[in-house]
């Protein structure tokens, strides 16, 4: 499945009120460990349907980012039944996001 | 000047991949002050082939001379930050290089410091890269830690964002030039405070400082410190390598003991020649 772009507009519908896991990717084009992470996270995306896959632009949804209180990025986040789960702060390779994620 | 490979580390294992990368004609850069650990040996007995011992010093200065016959260029440069668009950028004190590919050789990276609450406190206001996370202390005050030109890097970064920047030299005295404007505090950092979030440096004489981040840039920039501004992986202090010296970014390699094992120059020698001809093969891929 595809990455959804997440904002505040449709942060609830698509995460808060997830049926699945989902990981949200807190990323910036100006951080160079956040482009390595995207294209794990996207190419996970492709692997498995078991989670949904969601990334923040910090630069467009500061408000996001300072809710979640995400200090450095990349940081991942895994919002299960609604609530942060677990915290990855720093880039994963996809051998340490499958084990973050259980998979 | 657009390199095909840089070299950071002038150790053997930096030297080593600069023979490769020559001999194969692509531009190559090594970028070091020293022979690192190898220059502190005094006589080395047990590498292969040499008839009588010789010492860390002068195998350097022979690689070193290989290396430049061979085409290498050598800079004694100090690296203080690296980033990566599909090329590398390397910033240096003097000037800032670029290069198709990197080879990490930095030796290996000392645990620095031992100033508690650091560990405990990460992504809770403690960094380790201001190109990364200085955009969250937007108009916040936040210290760094360190007191060399690679302290002053990460401060530059700040500055532009956080609201006040406090230079804590852990009991140094600042290398270089400290913006003016800029407070020193030249106290023995004993621990990073904070409930949850970091709140405060607190320092040997009872002192404390109220801080929002504290940025970590002790001693000068070393393998894992670069590895982390471009998400390269690291793990226990060391940087994460495939059989073929290739890290998770394409196009930057590393050896020798920055990447663990048996720290001796004939590994670090061999790892050099692996990253060398596996750098060599990335850039003809993608020239």
């Amino acid at each position: 499945m595809a990455v959804v772009t997440v904002t505040k507009a449709n942060f609830e519908e698509v995460v808060l009120k997830s049926q699945k896991p989902v990981l949200v990717d807190f990323w910036a084009v100006w951080c160079g460990p956040c482009m390595a992470q995207g294209p794990v996270v996207d190419a996970l995306s492709e692997e498995t349907d078991a989670v949904v896959f969601a990334k923040v632009n910090v630069d467009e949804e500061m408000e996001l980012a300072q809710q979640f209180r995400v200090m450095n990025i990349p940081t991942l986040l895994l919002f299960e039944g609604g609530k942060v789960a677990k915290t990855q702060i720093g880039f994963a390779d996809q051998g340490h996001l499958k084990a973050f994620l259980g998979i | 000047m657009m390199y095909d490979v840089a070299i950071i580390g002038a150790g053997p294992a930096g030297l080593s991949a600069a023979l490769y990368t020559s001999r194969a004609r692509l531009s190559t850069l090594v970028i070091g002050k020293d022979g690192g650990a190898l220059a502190k040996a005094e006589l080395i007995e047990n590498y292969f082939g040499m008839p009588a011992p010789i010492s860390g010093c002068e195998l350097v200065e022979n690689a070193r001379n290989q290396a430049r016959t061979l085409g290498a260029d050598l800079s004694e440069d100090e690296v203080l930050g690296i980033s990566w668009t599909g090329t590398f950028q390397i910033a240096c004190r003097q000037e800032t290089f670029e290069a198709r590919a990197v080879i990490l050789a930095t030796g290996a990276s000392r645990k620095k410091g031992n100033i508690s609450g650091l560990s405990e406190h990460e992504g809770k206001g403690v960094s380790y890269c201001a190109v990364c996370d200085a955009f969250f202390y937007r108009g916040k005050t936040v210290a760094v830690l360190g007191h060399g030109e690679y302290a002053l890097h990460e401060l530059s970064q700040l500055l532009p964002v956080a609201g006040a920047c406090i230079l804590c030299t852990d009991g140094k005295e600042p290398e270089g030039q400290v913006p003016e404007g800029i407070r020193v505090e030249k106290e023995q950092v004993l621990r990073i405070e904070g409930e949850d979030l970091v709140e405060a440096v607190a320092f040997a004489d009872g002192s404390r400082i109220l801080v929002s981040g504290v940025f970590v840039a002790l001693g000068s920039a070393g393998a894992v410190d670069l590895a982390r501004k471009i998400g390269v992986q690291v793990e226990n202090n060391r940087i994460l390598v495939d059989e073929k010296m290739a890290t998770n970014i394409p196009g930057f390699f590393a050896a020798g003991d920055c990447i663990g094992g048996l720290l001796q120059i004939s590994t670090a020698v061999g790892e050099g020649a692996q990253a060398g001809m596996s750098a060599i093969a990335y850039v003809r891929r993608n020239r």
